[in-house]
């Protein structure tokens, strides 16, 4: 069953719902779930917070590097090399998330109009 | 303000609440709205109705959840398909709720609201929470979570709606632009949320890995890439804090 094998309104809803909601909501419901069983100063939570930030910087290099859409048009070194100078900005500026996103986006367009 | 005032008091939560509610007039809820821009230029590209793409920001919340359910669709994945992909990226809101919740429950708060609440967790509520609880009452984390979830939520509605009914198509250029605000931001919040030494570590490795795991399991490189980089992480944070303590 795809999401457009059926041809009823409700359909996509249902389909959206099923394998978008309820695929993501069931890890923030288990979160909760374990977080009733660890107290705050766990060191568990240490290890518990590596694995969600490597888990989020592996969301952020797909994007990066395997885009959707009108970014996919950009050469991939572009996009790598707009992310890191962008992220030395937002250190170097004192962590103003401003600046390394302008810095970020000032390079990828001009890297697209000069190509 | 102390960390052991537990007293749930009625005006206090409403003043937290407004004071959640505020952070809407912040550089990173900003950044989520010119994200939310790009992501409802890739909606309705994908021909998603305006209700559809509502529909998924109301329910799913989580903006690389959508993304991966787009990217499913378009790919005609059956329902389990697209059910496995959005799963495997929404792994990572277990820990990050996981770490949350503690800081945000006081002794009397019901464990409803604590389910309730946690449907609003992404990036950008989680960095702004992670960074102000130590600011804000005990008893008042969760109304000040759920001012920020409310202001988050219904600013993108609108930019949802705004961006299918009045916005003229895109040049190209500028699409991309608006798309590449979403990994920027999350670089960047992500690296200052980092409590530890470890979390440097988890964020670089995860980064580097992540291409590697996935030309090995296309599937499920974003959950082996958070494990193999998050142990890594952990462990070379312990060696590091035990040879010079």
């Amino acid at each position: 069953m795809t999401f457009q094998s059926i041809d009823a309104v409700w359909w996509p809803y249902l389909f959206i719902f099923l394998a978008g909601s309820v695929a993501t909501d069931m890890w923030r419901f288990l979160g909760v779930y374990f977080a009733g069983h660890v107290d705050e100063r766990a060191e568990i939570l240490v290890f518990v917070r590596t694995v969600a930030t490597a888990l989020v910087a592996a969301v952020i290099a797909k994007l990066l590097l395997y885009p959707d859409g009108a970014l996919a048009a950009s050469p991939v070194w572009l996009r790598i090399g707009a992310a890191a100078t962008g992220l030395l900005s937002y250190v170097v500026s004192g962590r103003r998330i401003i600046v390394g996103v302008a810095v970020a986006e000032i390079i990828l367009l001009t890297g697209i109009v000069a190509a | 303000m102390q960390d052991t005032n537990d007293q749930y008091d009625r005006t206090a939560a409403w003043h937290w609440y407004r004071r959640g509610l505020a952070r809407l007039f912040s550089v990173p809820a900003l950044i989520l709205m010119g994200a939310f821009t790009g992501f409802s230029g890739l909606a309705r590209d994908a021909g998603f109705s305006v209700w559809q793409t509502e529909f998924m920001v109301l329910t799913i919340w989580a903006l690389p959840s959508k993304v991966v359910l787009i990217g499913a669709i378009l790919a005609k994945s059956t329902l389990v398909g697209a059910f496995i992909a959005v799963s495997l990226s929404a792994v990572r809101l277990m820990p990050m709720t996981v770490a949350l919740v503690p800081e945000m429950r006081a002794k009397t708060t019901r464990k409803f609201v604590l389910y309730a609440l946690s449907h609003f967790i992404a990036v950008t509520g989680w960095v702004m929470s992670m960074e102000t609880f130590k600011d804000v009452p005990r008893a008042c984390r969760t109304a000040y979570f759920a001012g920020i979830a409310s202001a988050l939520m219904a600013s993108n509605m609108c930019v949802v709606f705004i961006m299918f009914k009045v916005a003229e198509d895109l040049p190209p250029v500028a699409s991309a632009a608006l798309i590449f605000v979403t990994p920027l931001y999350f670089l960047c919040s992500l690296w200052g949320s980092a409590r530890e030494r470890a979390g440097h570590y988890a964020m670089v490795l995860g980064l580097a890995l992540a291409p590697v795991f996935h030309s090995l399991f296309p599937q499920g490189d974003i959950l082996a890439t958070g494990l193999a980089g998050g142990i890594l992480a952990y462990l070379l944070a312990r060696r590091h804090t035990a040879v010079t303590p």
